[in-house]
């Protein structure tokens, strides 16, 4: 049992404050959403938890089971047990997806994969998120389309098995079936491992698949409304309007054309 | 990081061949303040620019000779001396007249040799001028190695032709101790439909400025040009490419890939094209890439584009120059590797696209090796 605990987190970039006293708390099995406008802050929590160096930390404290995340190096958090789906996976050219996959899982491991099953072990991942096993002799997302990016952001989470993972629009971009793919994948993970999942995103259409307990609206900074599965809905109806944003589900983002709830996807392995 | 960018210029008058002469006098000992030599450390340069006396030698042996492949020791009166190279620059000119004996190197016609051909030149201390001729008969195909190494203060000229319709490929390695100086002009004249590949891997010397250039003999050749260099803390690794294209139809390619570490490390590049009237169709691009991984490294970057005609394939150019990307580097980070083992990947990567191109594996491995070996040496 694992907890990500968040606590006052105030976090500036270039010298102007962009969250302005987060608190959260994250356990083992849970699953939770941050929904909120663009600009209120989402990836700029995920980036500071993560420890991306643009972001300052200017008060506050972040915690995996009590230890001080913050002193860490951005390496010594992933090995800690964090994991950051990126919003805009980086492209490496030249570091070929099987080196980057190996040197990854050897260095959260603490020791090599074992050769005999290793290029096994990565094919069935990369089958179960449609992801062409050529792909891991190309260059790290290089000429990926945004569903090919995001499918491996979920092959990386599913072979380092962290504790707690963060979702950064990982459904943003995907269509109907890539976002099934990898929902899919997300939740796979989360019943296996006891994985527990911050899911950011803007609109609700990824809810329908990963199933969140909790849900937390973030405006300007600030995380201003909490509850349960039924403030997304809610959001939906609503819009953002009254957190000072536009609709949820605009036509731009389609809604999904089977309205179904994967097996398995509802409260999710606790 | 500097960059100059010159602009394409097209039209305009014909570039004037460039003077050449092999009368040392014909060119006066240069300030400094020249196009040519104002990246140029000079005083650096041991007295090459005086001509000093040849009191030291540059060992040179050849390995792997196969059916097809001759090594003969020649005179300044050979007639393929000066056939493809005339002196453009004083130290050339030295090195033309101070060379005692050169070394030639013929592919007969039609001969296909598959086993590359290696030649070691091993610095044995003092100043020495060389003279190599390589020569790569009609239909033949080949791979020569020019393997540098050791202690030196060394002029040379390397005469290059490539017959009709032959093929080769040339990889020079510098692979010198940390005192040596190398000032090389290596010409070649690539014939009609006919190939030349070279990679110039530069990660040794004190001082090292080199001077390849392409012409064409006919049409439908076609010159690639990759670079390799790695310099550290202190050294000057300097390189001038110029491909002159006078005949139709022709290609030409030159990427230059530089990382750059320490305080004063110095690179420069030189990317001179020039395309005149009558090279119609021709299809040229240039690249050099700079990766500087740490502060107080300087790399100076001058591609130069001249079209003479606009009847082109396709001609253009790139330079980029850049620190590590924090990007990258987050995101390996961010997936548990640590930052010493990010960033020897960045820097692998970035030099494995040429490394992949060096059509010999044991000179892939042994690039490969270096690589690391020069990231070992530098905490990076
Ligand atoms: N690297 C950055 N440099 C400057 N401003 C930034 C940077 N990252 C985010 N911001 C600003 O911080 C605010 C929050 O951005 P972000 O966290 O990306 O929001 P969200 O993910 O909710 O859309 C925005 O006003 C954005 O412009
Ligand atoms: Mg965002």
């Amino acid at each position: 049992m694992s907890t990500l605990e968040i606590r006052d987190l105030h976090v500036a970039v270039e010298d102007k404050q962009i969250l302005n006293g987060v608190d959260l708390s994250v356990s083992s099995g849970e699953i939770h959403a941050i929904m909120g406008p663009n600009g209120s802050g989402k990836s700029t929590l995920a980036y500071a938890i993560a420890g991306h160096p643009k972001y300052t930390i200017t008060r506050g404290s972040v915690t995996l089971d009590g230890a001080d995340v913050l002193d860490m190096t951005v390496d010594e958090r992933a090995r800690a047990g964090l994991f950051l789906a990126m919003q805009y996976p980086v492209e490496v050219p030249g570091v070929s997806v099987s080196n980057f996959l190996r040197t990854a899982v050897t260095a959260v491991r603490g020791e090599a994969p074992k050769i005999r099953t290793w290029g096994k072990d990565v094919k069935n991942v990369m089958t179960k998120l449609q992801m062409d096993p050529t792909f891991a002799e190309r260059s790290v997302n290089e000429g990926f389309s945004g569903g090919e990016k995001k499918r491996h952001e979920i092959v990386q989470l599913d072979l380092l098995r962290p504790k707690i993972a963060i979702l950064d629009e990982t459904d943003s971009g995907l269509d109907v079936d890539a976002l099934r793919t990898v929902s899919e994948g997300v939740v796979r993970v989360h019943a296996e491992s006891n994985l527990g999942v911050l899911l950011i995103t803007h609109y609700t259409r990824i809810l329908r698949y990963i199933k969140p307990q909790f849900v937390h609206v973030m405006s300007a900074g600030r995380i201003v409304e909490e509850g349960g599965e039924e403030l997304a809905a809610q959001l939906e109806d609503e819009g953002y309007a009254r957190f000072g944003g536009g609709p949820v589900l605009t036509p731009a983002e389609p809604r999904p054309s089977v309205d179904g709830v994967l097996p398995g996807a509802s409260g999710g392995g606790n | 990081m500097v960059v100059e960018e010159r602009e394409i210029t097209v039209g305009g008058d014909a570039r004037p061949a460039r003077f050449t002469s092999y009368d040392v006098e014909d060119f006066p000992v240069p300030t400094g303040r020249e196009e040519e030599w104002r990246f140029t450390p000079l005083k650096r340069l041991k007295g090459l620019l005086k001509g000093a006396d040849a009191d030291g030698k540059v060992q040179i042996d050849v390995d792997g000779l196969g059916d097809g492949v001759t090594v003969t020791s020649i005179e300044r009166d050979h007639p393929l001396v000066g056939s493809v190279l005339s002196p453009v620059e004083r130290i050339s000119a030295i090195a033309f007249a101070g060379f005692t004996s050169g070394t030639l190197i013929s592919v007969a016609k039609r001969a296909v040799v598959e086993q590359p051909v290696t030649v070691t030149l091993r610095g044995e201390g003092g100043t020495a001028y060389g003279h190599l001729v390589l020569d790569v008969g009609d239909e033949a195909s080949a791979t020569i190695v020019l393997d540098h190494s050791g202690s030196a203060t060394y002029a040379q000229n390397v005469e290059i032709r490539v017959g009709a319709n032959a093929s080769l490929t040339l990889v020079t390695v510098q692979d010198w101790a940390r005192d040596t100086v190398h000032v090389g002009y290596h010409a070649a004249l690539v014939g009609r439909d006919a190939r030349f590949r070279s990679f110039t891997v530069t990660l040794g010397g004190d001082l090292v400025r080199l001077a390849p250039t392409v012409r064409y003999a006919g049409s439908g050749g076609d010159a690639e040009l990759h670079g390799l260099v790695f310099a550290d803390a202190g050294q000057h690794l300097e390189h001038r490419t110029l491909i002159d294209h006078e005949t139709p139809k022709c290609r030409s390619r030159v990427a230059y890939k530089v990382a750059l570490q320490g305080e004063g490390a110095h690179t420069v590049w030189i990317g001179d094209v020039v395309v005149r009237k009558a090279a119609e169709g021709i299809d040229t691009y240039e690249l050099n890439r700079n990766l500087v991984l740490s502060e107080g490294a300087r790399a100076d970057s001058v591609p130069n584009l001249e079209l003479e005609t606009g009847e082109v394939e396709g001609a253009g150019h790139a330079s980029t120059t850049g620190r590590f990307d924090d990007q990258q580097l987050f995101y390996l980070q961010s997936r548990g590797i640590p930052a010493v083992e990010a960033r020897r990947m960045v820097v692998r990567a970035f030099f494995a696209e040429v490394i992949a191109k060096v059509p010999v594996e044991h000179l892939r491995d042994r690039l490969t090796g270096q690589i690391e070996a020069e990231l070992e040496g530098s905490g990076v």
